[in-house]
């Protein structure tokens, strides 16, 4: 099993010009442990929004890649964004789900995915080009390729450890991360 | 007779609208055709309405101008998106069309659309209402005037006499 801030730093080693979408909770503390950077856009609210957020992103711009990092109790908040996401099929859009299993930010009560609900092949059904499972660290290389080369919509399951972090918080004020992005990414607030 | 999908689809276009989503709805049938007819739009078809909030704020993320379409019933399933909406600015279009007031045949639909005003209203989204077809064409372009130049969230409501549909017969041989 892999510690979650392991796994988030080597997703977003070398990033370039990466564009990030990071679910509420413990994946944008990952994601800003990792290194903050206008180019993420950390969620504070709106569960389960974080996968259509990157599919918007995604259609509008064709040329970038966008990972959205998210958490097992996001996506499935939002687990009918993945048939959306598989009818546009966008080529660029990729999902990392950090799953352990729990909701970690209100008590660490267990998700659906400790009960066996497998996210990786709900996106299998819904049409994504590829999903993957990925329990043992032998994968994670596999997993990066995925996520950061192949013709997307592609998913990756990360199972990880349920262990409570030191936070590591993003800047929290919504129009900030809003136009921060926008400004790094298209040159306008 | 006042075409008003077709305005609708007109003022989109002149105000620069590249992504459209939408919940699938009688009402907006002719309007989602004519978006999946024009080839510099993305149509994307949602499972619920919020996931819209989430696709129109990604593609303004990445600088593209979006508009939703779904019915009074679908402004139910939006509310905590609407949330991230305020928090964020983020510029919002939707036109909505209305269920639950004069000809509705389901009662089932009455609750929601009587509060869809209050409930847009709470969440700080600007509301316009067109009451007739020829008003839904001219209310769509100032809403998007007022959502992309603000930016601000803006709703244009379109009652239920305009889409005119009576019965759920009428529904389905549309």
């Amino acid at each position: 099993m892999m510690h979650r801030r392991d796994v988030v730093r080597r997703l977003l080693e070398d990033r370039d010009g990466l564009l990030v979408v990071a679910g509420l909770g413990s994946t944008a503390w990952d994601c800003t442990a990792a290194g903050d950077s206008p180019l993420t856009f950390p969620l504070w609210g709106a569960m389960g929004l974080a996968a259509t957020i990157g599919l918007g992103l995604a259609l509008a711009q064709p040329a970038r890649r966008v990972l959205v990092v998210t958490g097992d109790g996001e996506m499935l908040m939002g687990l009918g964004s993945l048939a959306t996401i598989g009818v546009q099929r966008p080529g660029n859009l990729a999902i990392a789900v950090i799953d352990n299993e729990r909701y970690g930010e209100t008590g660490m009560q267990a998700t659906h995915t400790a009960s066996g609900v497998e996210l990786a092949g709900v996106a299998r059904g819904c049409g994504f080009a590829k999903a993957l499972l990925v329990t043992e660290e032998a994968g994670l290389e596999e997993a990066r390729r995925l996520l950061l080369r192949e013709p997307g919509p592609v998913l990756a399951q990360i199972k990880v450890i349920p262990e409570k972090l030191p936070l590591a918080l993003p800047p929290k004020e919504g129009v900030l991360l809003k136009d921060r992005f926008r400004r790094a990414l298209l040159g306008a607030a | 007779m006042i075409d008003w999908p077709l305005e609708t689809f007109q003022a989109m276009r002149k105000a620069k609208v590249g992504v459209v989503g939408y919940v699938p709805d009688a009402g907006h049938q002719r309007l989602i055709e004519l978006c999946h007819s024009e080839r510099n739009l993305r149509a994307v078809v949602l499972s619920t309405e919020e996931e819209g909030i989430g696709l129109a704020a990604g593609a303004w993320l990445g600088g593209v101008r979006s508009a939703l379409l779904m019915q009074s019933s679908g402004v139910g399933n939006c509310v905590n998106a609407l949330g991230m909406v305020r928090e964020c600015r983020f510029p919002l279009l939707m036109i909505v069309t209305m269920r639950g007031e004069e000809g509705e045949f389901n009662p089932w639909q009455v609750p929601m659309g009587l509060g869809t005003p209050a409930v847009l209203a709470a969440l700080a989204v600007i509301v316009h209402r067109a009451d007739a077809a020829a008003e839904v064409g001219p209310a769509v372009a100032k809403a998007a005037q007022l959502a992309y130049g603000g930016p601000a969230a803006v709703a244009v409501l379109v009652s239920q006499p305009v889409i005119g549909i009576k019965s759920f017969q009428e529904q389905a041989s549309q």
